[in-house]
């Protein structure tokens, strides 16, 4: 018994031990063994984004946070929808307002009966695959922005989703003919729509829109050249920033997109709204300037009181085509 | 009701990536997508450290307001959802979402990256809770048979806490307490807007 005692004690003293030397390293554990590791805010100031390793294949997915997708969401649902309604809205009010007092332009001599080709069949085919792609491309791009809060509420979740899936598509893969068609534009109509003398003149005497007054222009008068080269920088802007988001990190990151969607969306915006402006004139805004684009020949006066340089070359070249029967283009007015 | 978050105690992560794992394993999520994955920042070098991540349920989230079908929604706990029938697969979430949590079956061209798949805080989707459907689409629900986010629930050394906001802040504050130091809670400043004072 007196042994089981002592055997006791002495274990009742080890573990006393025991408990003393394990105490000593946790009243020296105030040590921070992380204290020279990285810290979040400070990564953050730095750098406004925190990336590291992943031992995962994909390697894109080593940022670890990148706070200023907020500035773009900012610029997504209230920049944008400010700059689009104000550029979209502003330029069909303006052009109420002035169908309105203005009304159409006027052919002021009348027809003449007699026609001339303006374009020739393959470049109205490139206007129009351009035109009807842009009008999709339009629709389905405007929906992307301004869909959620007008056409949601009206059709419904599935119904809208729906929808947009399908627009999508479309804007993916028309946007490979619309960019051909650009690219096409560029190069067939770039030799009338270099800049020269006549464009100042022009623009001084308010083009042929406003009042009676018909300043001299070759093919392309200022206001068309400004279309073209809208068409041309614009489209190509919309192409190049269009491509980086569908095909996604082929050469671009996160801020990259971002960046690409808000390039891609403001120039779509305005160009829309120039469009808008274009495709009036080109319809109710001044008459016979329709059938340039649609059949491809104008009347004789049109071209004299529009495009009075061009018609001296072709009338020096060529001379109208009179010789064709006319009534056909008389009567369709 | 709950207001659920992930926190990740940066001083506890050891890169084991058994979060990561166990997340893959659980949905039966498809090769090429990682809901969750874990970020070594200086590796190898001093100040190393690591951090899993996944989507962290944002308050008043950026993927659901620029989303333009408006496929996302927010459960009673504060879980930041989406349907997968309503998604277009824009990639618009991604470009806003600060933690780099949407993910797309197809890293794909044209545009089809397919319908976005995402961390779902083991909460499934509009479905009904624990049909077949909503585990082919969105994994198991493990919230409505009142389990935790598995990923947490197997995190070998608990860095990974989840659980209602208060209640895993306060086990973070006072892990600090007894240890006397803390990195903070990784993404609570961008996610949630609040941070917690140690």
């Amino acid at each position: 018994m007196a042994s089981f005692g002592r055997f006791i004690r002495l274990a009742l003293g080890a573990w006393a031990l025991l408990l003393l030397v394990s105490m000593a390293p946790a009243s020296a554990q105030q040590v921070n063994p992380t204290a020279s590791s990285v810290k979040e805010q400070q990564l953050l100031q730095e750098l406004n984004r925190i990336q590291g390793r992943v031992s995962i294949p994909d390697q894109r997915s080593g940022v670890l946070e990148q706070p200023q997708g907020r500035e773009w969401r900012e610029f997504r649902n209230v920049t944008l929808r400010w700059i689009g309604g104000i550029a979209i809205l502003g330029m069909i009010v303006a052009i109420v307002i002035f169908y309105l007092t203005v009304g159409m332009v006027r052919l002021e001599a009348g027809r003449s009966g007699r026609t001339i080709v303006r374009f020739n069949a393959f470049e109205r085919f490139v206007h129009w695959l351009t035109a009807t792609c842009f009008i999709v491309l339009a629709i389905s791009g405007l929906n992307i922005t301004f869909g959620r809060p007008l056409l949601l509420p009206l059709i419904g979740f599935e119904a809208f989703s729906e929808w947009s899936q399908w627009a999508k598509y479309a804007h993916n893969y028309l946007s490979f003919p619309f960019t051909l068609g650009v690219v096409l534009i560029f190069l067939m109509w770039i030799g009338g729509n270099i800049p020269n003398k006549v464009d100042i003149e022009w623009a001084k005497r308010g083009g042929g829109m406003i009042g009676h007054d018909h300043p001299p222009a070759y093919r392309f008068n200022a206001g068309q050249k400004m279309i073209y080269w809208i068409v041309v920088i614009g489209g190509g802007l919309v192409a190049a920033s269009g491509y980086a988001l569908m095909f996604p990190f082929y050469g671009t990151g996160i801020e990259g997109m971002q960046m690409a969607q808000i390039v891609h969306s403001i120039v779509a915006v305005l160009f829309v709204a120039a469009m808008i402006g274009h495709i009036y004139i080109g319809t109710i805004g001044m008459e016979g300037a329709f059938e340039a684009m649609g059949s491809g020949e104008v009347d004789v006066n049109w071209a004299r009181e529009h495009h009075s340089l061009w018609l001296d070359e072709q009338m020096a070249r060529t001379g109208p085509n009179d010789g064709q029967p006319q009534p056909a283009t008389a009567a369709a007015e | 009701m709950a207001r659920m978050k992930f926190l990740c105690d940066a001083d506890r992560c050891i890169e084991c990536n058994a979060c990561v794992t166990a997340c893959k394993n659980e949905h039966e999520v498809p090769w090429g997508i990682n809901r969750r994955r874990v970020v070594t920042i200086n590796d190898g070098k001093p100040g190393e450290r690591s951090i899993s991540m996944a989507c962290m349920h944002c308050t008043d989230a950026p993927c659901a307001a620029v989303c333009p079908v408006n496929c996302f929604y927010t459960t009673a706990d504060a879980v930041v959802l989406h349907s997968k029938d309503l998604c277009i697969g824009c990639g618009y979430c991604f470009y806003a979402c600060p933690f780099g949590a949407p993910q797309y079956p197809k890293v794909g061209n044209f545009g089809s990256r397919g319908k976005m798949d995402k961390c779902t805080y083991c909460a499934g989707g509009p479905e009904a809770d624990g049909s077949k459907e909503e585990y082919a689409k969105y994994g198991a629900n493990r919230l409505a048979e009142g389990k935790l986010p598995l990923c947490a629930e197997m995190c070998s050394t608990k860095s990974l806490l989840a659980g209602d906001g208060e209640i895993i802040a306060q086990i973070y504050k006072e892990r600090v307490m007894k240890r006397g130091y803390g990195s903070g809670a990784w993404g609570w400043k961008t996610a949630y807007r609040e941070t917690i004072e140690s």
